[in-house]
């Protein structure tokens, strides 16, 4: 569902993502893990179509997203890490928008938007202006958005972020029962314990590279001996010298 | 947690929708399945919705603004009607040429607004189409490009425009009323205008779009705010230095071939400002002519249809580089010491904030390029007092020493100005980052008075060199010299402490362009109280000056208690103005 060719990004002199390749299949829910800066916003963002690759190509569902943009867009929802909502709008007039852009309206989307608002603690919210939203809302509102007009893939730039418990909660459900459904989702997450729940596989970037792909049995294995969480495997696999710093530093 | 199961369920089996649902599986209908095509008008929805919601909110205060925002419009439109209402009488009255008189100074107008225009289209096209935070939003969506074109044109034409046109209202009013244009003449300077707002919106973001393609998009800002304020500053200059109140003398020119020449200059027939004149005057004049409106429309419609080329072609990719961050590095190891050094004295926390408040300033174009702006409001002020008529026949010593005294009602004018540039927005410029501030074990005392001798201090420096130099150039005497510098001093503190006051009262934490604070709401409220205050210390110092003016020329005795309650009240009232807001302000940030 989502192909990922060659993909390589530059920032003048700086490579944010180096020649990386992967397939995404239908009804997947993919994790990308990585340290901050190891390129997958970036990745993300190239998916989404925001940012043009410096060289490689990306295809949703057999559409080459810079060859057809409008095609490929249509697939997908795209819910960034730091989503911008019109301030001004009330939570369904945003909903009502987001789901116009991909020309989809009236009783039913009025009746969807309402459910996943009400699925999100979020109803009785719907017709106040986003600006009185506290930050967990904006973020549960920005992910109902994702799913207003049913795309067939979910890009998400780290999803948890600012959730409660509760919440974030429902969102897993809500993932998974959407990949067992046929869709795709690939997510970004520092949260390990997420990714290790939630995700069918898991990928793990570090300086533009990927360094493993694979299920959790997959990462095990490439990993040195006796990783068995993947908090220990991520460390093994982006290196340990950071927490030994820490140490050094905490000692100081 | 069972039901949340269900209710995740109960979205996830809705019913399926049209078109998505056939998106769901990829059979070869889904294939053949018509694509989202988004409308501008839906495009446009969130502006409209917002515009709306900004004038609708209930929030305490807005009739208060509404009733300013609506007592200084239409004061703004009187006086710009009146001011061209008697220009265009007198040029009425001038026999055969007066037509021409009138035509040349609508296009002189013209021409003036389309250079305004074009640079505030580059500006705002580098925001609208480039890094507004709703681009995100619509790039990773399916929206033709075309129609975001058409939308984000809309939007930058709309934001760059509406201060022209409120501008041109009362000005072809008046062109109307004089020259009698008749019930058709709004129609016809709506068919000659809109295509003459569209043209510099094309041509303005098409630039922007082969800059953006050029230089990384913050490279790009920084450029265009320099270019921008350079261009403003040498329109500035040149609309002084023409000095077209001397259209309105051609008794002072030396032959009619001068003033013939002045006429004919800067316009050609191949601007668009001209076909708008054209377009205008030969309606008013009684001999409507159609080849302007043909024009205006043709080139409006050719740049349109290649702008919209252009942006097929390139905005993918400028949008693409715009997401990327200009490579900043800053060095200043030289400078820093000396600036340590010299702030050393007054403790950590002060340096730091100090350092910092600087720093910050000259490393945003938006800010320190206004300095290039100030620059030539000064230099416009002092030739202005320069060319002053105060010598020759009918020239009093009273006259010539009461003209300084009033100068200093224009330099508090300007110190305010400035004060709402510089001074006002500091509290705003904190924005995001007054959480670190506040958690810190920082007084918000140390920040305001940090904020406001920073700013303070610079200002003071220009006032008393503003007035000393105008006072040399009117060669008053020393009693209205240290009058003048006294005063001045006294206001700029105050000027400065209001603004910091108001700023802090009336923040504008989420603006992105540090170069809008000041045209807020606050800012008006601050530029009025400015203006108050300037007023009541002129007011109370005007009879002792009056006394000791007296005294002088006609040999009246000085009255010493005129003296001491005027000078007096106004030292107190200035201080007043300095502590108290800055008190308040302290109060509000605490709170």
């Amino acid at each position: 569902m989502i192909k990922i060719t060659n993909l390589t990004k530059r920032y003048g002199s700086f490579t944010a993502v180096n020649g990386i390749s992967l397939e995404v299949p239908r009804g997947e829910l993919f994790g990308f893990l990585g340290p901050n800066g190891a390129g997958k916003t970036t990745t993300l963002r190239i998916i989404a179509g925001i940012l043009r690759p410096t060289s490689g190509t990306v295809e949703i569902g057999g559409v080459n997203i810079a060859e057809n943009p409008i095609a490929a867009k249509a697939k997908l929802g795209y819910i960034p890490d730091r989503p911008f909502i019109y301030e001004k709008l009330t939570g369904a007039e945003f909903l009502r928008f987001v789901a116009g852009l991909y020309d989809q309206e009236g009783p039913q989307i009025e009746h969807r938007a309402r459910e996943l608002l009400a699925l999100f603690d979020l109803e009785d919210r719907r017709d106040e202006l986003v600006e009185s939203y506290s930050h967990g809302m904006r973020q549960k509102l920005i992910i109902s958005s994702a799913f207003v007009h049913r795309p067939e893939v979910i890009v998400v730039d780290e999803p948890m972020v600012g959730l409660d418990p509760k919440a974030a909660r429902i969102l897993k459900d809500l993932f998974r029962e959407y990949a067992n459904r046929g869709h795709t989702i690939m997510m970004s997450t520092h949260t390990l314990e997420v990714a290790q729940a939630m995700c069918d596989r898991i990928a793990i970037m570090q300086g533009g590279v990927l360094r493993a792909c694979g299920t959790m049995a997959d990462l095990r294995a490439s990993a040195t001996s006796g990783a068995t969480g993947l908090e220990e495997i991520f460390l093994r696999l982006t290196g340990e010298n950071a927490a030994r710093a820490l140490v050094d530093v905490l000692d100081a | 947690m069972r039901d949340e199961g269900r209710g995740t369920a109960d979205v996830l089996d809705a019913k399926p929708l049209t078109p998505s649902s056939q998106l769901q599986t990829l059979t070869p209908d889904s294939e053949t399945a018509p694509l989202p095509n988004p409308s501008t008008r839906h495009l446009l929805i969130p502006k409209w919705l917002t515009a709306r919601a900004r004038t609708t909110s209930g929030e305490r205060g807005n009739a208060i603004r509404l009733g300013v925002l609506v007592v200084f419009g239409l004061g703004f439109w009187s006086f710009i009607f009146f001011m061209v209402y008697r220009l265009l009488l007198f040029f009425k009255g001038v026999q055969e040429i007066g037509p021409l008189l009138a035509g040349k100074l609508l296009g002189l107008i013209l021409v003036g607004f389309f250079s305004i225009l074009l640079l505030s289209n580059i500006i705002t096209a580098l925001s609208s189409f480039f890094l507004a935070r709703d681009l995100d939003l619509l790039v990773s969506g399916p929206v033709d490009w075309l129609k975001l074109y058409m939308a984000k044109l809309l939007e930058t034409l709309t934001n760059s425009s509406w201060m022209v046109v409120l501008m041109a209202i009362p000005m072809f009013t008046a062109y109307g009323v004089v020259f009698s244009g008749g019930p058709l003449y709004p129609l016809v300077v709506l068919a000659a205008f809109l295509p003459y707002l569209i043209l510099p919106a094309v041509v303005g973001s098409a630039f922007t779009l082969l800059l953006v393609n050029i230089f990384p998009a913050r490279r790009t800002k920084d450029i265009l705010t320099v270019v921008t304020v350079l261009a403003g500053c040498g329109l500035v200059l040149f609309f002084r230095l023409v000095r077209p109140e001397r259209l309105a003398r051609p008794e002072g020119f030396r032959s009619l071939v001068d003033f013939i020449t002045i006429l004919k200059g800067p316009t050609s027939p191949l601007m668009p400002s001209e076909w708008v004149q054209h377009a205008v005057m030969s309606w008013v004049n009684g001999r409507p002519e159609l080849l302007p409106f043909y024009l205006l429309w043709s080139t409006a419609a050719a740049a349109l249809v290649l702008g919209a080329l252009l942006h097929r072609w390139l905005f993918a990719i400028g949008f693409s580089k715009a997401q990327e961050s200009a490579e900043q590095f800053v060095q200043g190891g030289f400078i820093r010491r000396v600036a340590h050094g010299m702030l050393r004295p007054f403790g950590i926390v002060r340096r730091e904030l100090v350092l910092k408040e600087v720093r910050v300033f000259f490393r945003d174009t938006t800010q320190w390029s206004q300095l290039i702006l100030l620059a030539v409001l000064v230099m416009v002020y002092v030739f202005n007092i320069k060319f002053l008529p105060l010598r020759g026949e009918g020239m009093t010593f009273f006259l010539v020493n009461v003209v300084p005294f009033l100068n200093l009602v224009l330099a508090g004018f300007v110190l305010a100005s400035i004060a709402a540039r510089f001074i006002f927005p500091g509290v705003s410029l904190e924005g995001r980052t007054l959480w670190l501030l506040r958690s810190s074990p920082m007084s918000m005392r140390e920040l305001l008075w940090s904020k406001f001798w920073v700013g303070t201090l610079p200002l003071l420096m220009l006032a008393v060199a503003i007035v000393g130099v105008t006072d040399y150039l009117l060669q008053v005497t020393a009693f209205m010299m240290v009058v003048s510098v006294l005063s001045i001093t006294f206001m700029t503190l105050a000027i400065a402490g209001l603004a910091i006051g108001f700023g802090t009262f009336f923040p504008q934490f989420e603006t992105e362009n540090a170069a809008q604070i000041p045209t807020s709401f606050g800012g008006l409220m601050f530029m009025m109280t400015s203006i108050l205050l300037i007023g009541l210390v002129v007011i109370l110092e005007a009879r002792p000056v009056y006394s000791y003016l007296s005294a002088e020329a006609y040999g009246t005795p000085i009255e010493p208690t005129a003296m001491v309650i005027g000078f007096g009240l106004s030292a107190v009232i200035c201080g007043l103005a300095t502590l108290a807001p800055i008190e308040a302000a302290l109060r509000k940030m605490e709170r």
